[in-house]
């Protein structure tokens, strides 16, 4: 066998052969090559990752696009990048508490109440906006908190508490608003241009479009670099770098298109930055381990001494603060709270987009990631049917259609992985 | 293989009693295992087996008698109590997370940090240095549990108690449900524990396994101890009749009854 990248015979112990490659039973496959046999037999074998949804992803563009050019146009993409933000946000906290397999069916209140709490603090309070900010994310704090000791100390299915909140916090919402049940925040203040107005200059759009490709290639680079040192084999350069260039050239292309027209909002910045914290506090940090170990075995997690409450606790309160800043969001976008905010279609979509972006219902698999594919993707659907002019009744149909699709995968999936002895 | 019961044992009880209302599920039993020796505790249903194990393992805590862990009387409340005096238990449904790979769940709840991330390049250089220690068959720690055999599940599961190096380890079954390979993996594995100077408590129903790798075998027979055998002189039989109470059973009463015609003939 022949390694292209030992580490240097310095140590008396190291082996010709990395520690993790020496078991003659597994199949070698080295260089790129093996590399891309490799992931060819993982998506055999069921483990799809986010292929189901890239490739939805393509094929709902293209039809679209053949049915109104307009749909891949610079200025409706940007407005399609603009709109999924606050249903988005409030997505990534779906995404967590699916990871425990539990489930919060009150984001969609949540976020209308933190919502209304903003714009009657700002508008009608004339508090300081950050003030008015701060007062709806603990509004959400307190929520999940709630949800998280009833969840704990009663052991009530996450499914009941969270219906029972959906009502709940629909009335503090309509009380909140008032009589007038509509509340316009001024078009001037910071938080709706922010929402709304503000865009990156087309030039920081270009270096983040590299530097994030860069970031990725060095950390990558510098963990092969402690592999070998630790004697284990180390990911192929050149695959790393085909990775590192694939991202950048889709966000450079990304940059260009969203650039001819208004160009990337900061909005989007922020929500996209979430969900690379949030992915890397569920893959590299203890308490995301824990998330996992919950979502794959409650029972194992507490016997291995993990603080499952605590976990489940946390977790709430990520989730329903999500739901609050994803209302924020919303209202500053809009301009205006009112009693339909949050309402409708919120719920539905930000759990949607979750599953459909391939976070499991079964707990313990998904990543932060299928947020923002999930959206898009439901975004997309929507933003296309409207474009066509198509009436929302229809447009229910499809995204109904489509969620189920994406559960059907996931189900599917998850009986091959079985067959292939994967979880 | 000499029998090491002249080394002081590493856990040793004395009368301990154990009820649960109307139940005496356990009564003076007296127990103990020393460092470098496998003792395998036996009984039939409802003996009090598992009672004895949770006793250990810190899930219950006995109503009288004393324990004795290293010399030094303790009393264990809970079971990171045991884990902290030393005292491993890998009970029977294992309790591994499917979808974590080998490295996660030898590391649930031990995670090697980093500043404030998870440095798994530590843990795996870890894992590999423990499974080849135990000699272990995983072809790869970074695929998950739920497509490794029952052994290997076992073997994980077993390593992953050995990380906090503890000088008591407690078997509950780890053969119950496994092939025949599998089983002698399992087998290799406790013996390896021995001879890393671990006490090893192996709790089985299967003789044949008990006679290959225990030193002692204690038998348990309703809550009581039934006697304590030297697996070097002794037989599956001779146990096999503490176990189920040997006065009372037809298949000895039989040979019983046998045992003079023949000397008669």
């Amino acid at each position: 066998m022949t390694t292209a990248h030992t580490p240097p015979p310095a140590d008396p112990n190291a082996t010709a052969v990395p520690a993790d490659l020496q078991d003659e039973r597994l199949i070698a496959s080295p260089g790129v090559g093996g590399w891309a046999g490799a992931t060819w037999q993982r998506v055999k074998s069921g483990d799809l990752g986010s292929l189901p949804v890239v490739v939805g992803l393509v094929l709902i563009w293209g039809v679209f696009y053949a049915l109104n050019p307009l749909f891949l146009s610079s200025r409706n993409l940007v407005n399609l990048t603009v709109q999924m933000v606050p249903i988005g946000t409030i997505a990534i906290g779906v995404v967590l508490v699916l990871l425990l397999g539990e489930i919060d069916l009150s984001v969609g209140s949540m976020s209308g109440l933190a919502g209304a709490i903003l714009a009657v603090l700002f508008v009608h309070q004339g508090l300081n906006v950050w003030v008015a900010i701060v007062a709806a994310l603990a509004a959400g704090v307190v929520t999940g908190l709630v949800y998280g000791l009833l969840f704990n100390r009663f052991g009530v299915p996450s499914f009941v508490i969270t219906l029972a909140g959906l009502l709940v916090l629909l009335g503090l919402q309509i009380r909140t608003l008032g009589k007038d049940g509509t509340i316009n925040l001024p078009f001037e203040s910071g938080l709706v241009q922010f929402a709304s107005q503000q865009f990156l200059p087309d030039v920081l759009a270009y270096v983040l479009a590299v530097a994030v490709p860069a970031v990725y290639l060095l950390s990558r680079l510098r963990t092969n670099q402690r592999r070998s040192g630790a004697g284990l084999s180390a990911a192929p350069l050149p695959a790393l770098a085909l990775r590192a260039g694939l991202l950048a050239l889709l966000l450079l292309v990304a940059a260009y298109v969203l650039n001819r027209d208004r160009g990337v909002s900061y909005m989007v910045v922020l929500f996209i930055a979430l969900v690379v914290v949030m992915d890397l506090f569920i893959r590299r940090t203890a308490w995301g381990r824990s998330v996992l170990a919950i979502g794959g075995n409650v029972e194992a997690a507490r016997r291995a001494g993990i603080n499952v409450k605590r976990v489940y606790l946390t977790v709430f309160m990520l989730c329903s603060t999500f739901a609050a800043l994803g209302g924020i969001l919303a209202a500053a976008r809009l301009a205006s709270a009112n009693q339909s905010s949050g309402g409708a279609d919120t719920n539905l979509n930000a759990i949607a987009a979750a599953v459909i972006g391939g976070t499991s219902l079964f707990g313990g698999r998904g990543s932060a990631y299928s947020a923002l594919l999930g959206i898009v993707v439901i975004f997309s659907i929507s933003n296309g049917l409207a474009l066509l002019s198509v009436s929302s009744d229809v447009r229910f149909v499809v995204t109904g259609a489509v969620l189920l699709l994406a559960v059907v995968i996931d189900s599917l999936s998850r009986r091959s992985r079985a067959a292939h002895g994967r979880a | 293989m000499s029998t090491t019961t002249t080394l002081a044992p590493v856990l040793s009880m004395t009368g301990v009693s154990k009820r649960f209302g109307a139940v005496q599920a356990l009564k003076d039993i007296d127990f103990d295992v020393a460092a470098g020796e496998v003792v395998a505790l036996v009984g039939d249903n409802g003996a009090g087996k598992s009672t004895l194990v949770k006793t250990i393992a810190g899930v219950y805590s006995p109503d009288g008698g004393t324990v004795v862990f290293d010399g030094s009387p303790v009393t264990i409340h809970s079971p990171s109590e045991a884990q902290a005096l030393g005292i491993a238990t890998v009970f029977q449904d294992l309790a591994l997370c499917d979808n974590l790979d080998v490295v996660g769940n030898l590391f649930l709840g031990n995670e090697v940090l980093r500043g404030r991330a998870l440095d798994e390049v530590t843990m795996e250089q870890e894992s590999w240095r423990l499974l080849r220690e135990l000699s272990a068959k995983i072809p790869s720690v970074r695929i998950p549990v739920a497509s490794l055999s029952g052994g290997q599940r076992q073997t994980v599961a077993i390593a992953r108690s050995l990380l906090g190096a503890p000088k008591v380890v407690m078997l509950d079954e780890p053969t119950a449900a496994l092939g025949v390979a599998q089983t002698a993996e399992v087998l290799n594995l406790v013996e390896r524990l021995r001879e890393k100077g671990l006490g090893v408590i192996l709790i089985s129903h299967n003789m044949s396994d008990v006679m290959a790798v225990a030193d002692r075998v204690a038998v348990l027979r309703l809550g009581r101890n039934n006697g304590v055998f030297r697996v070097a002189d002794t037989t599956s039989q001779e146990i096999i009749a503490a176990i189920t109470g040997a006065t009372t059973n037809a298949v000895t009463a039989r040979a019983a009854r046998r045992a003079p015609q023949e000397e008669q003939s």
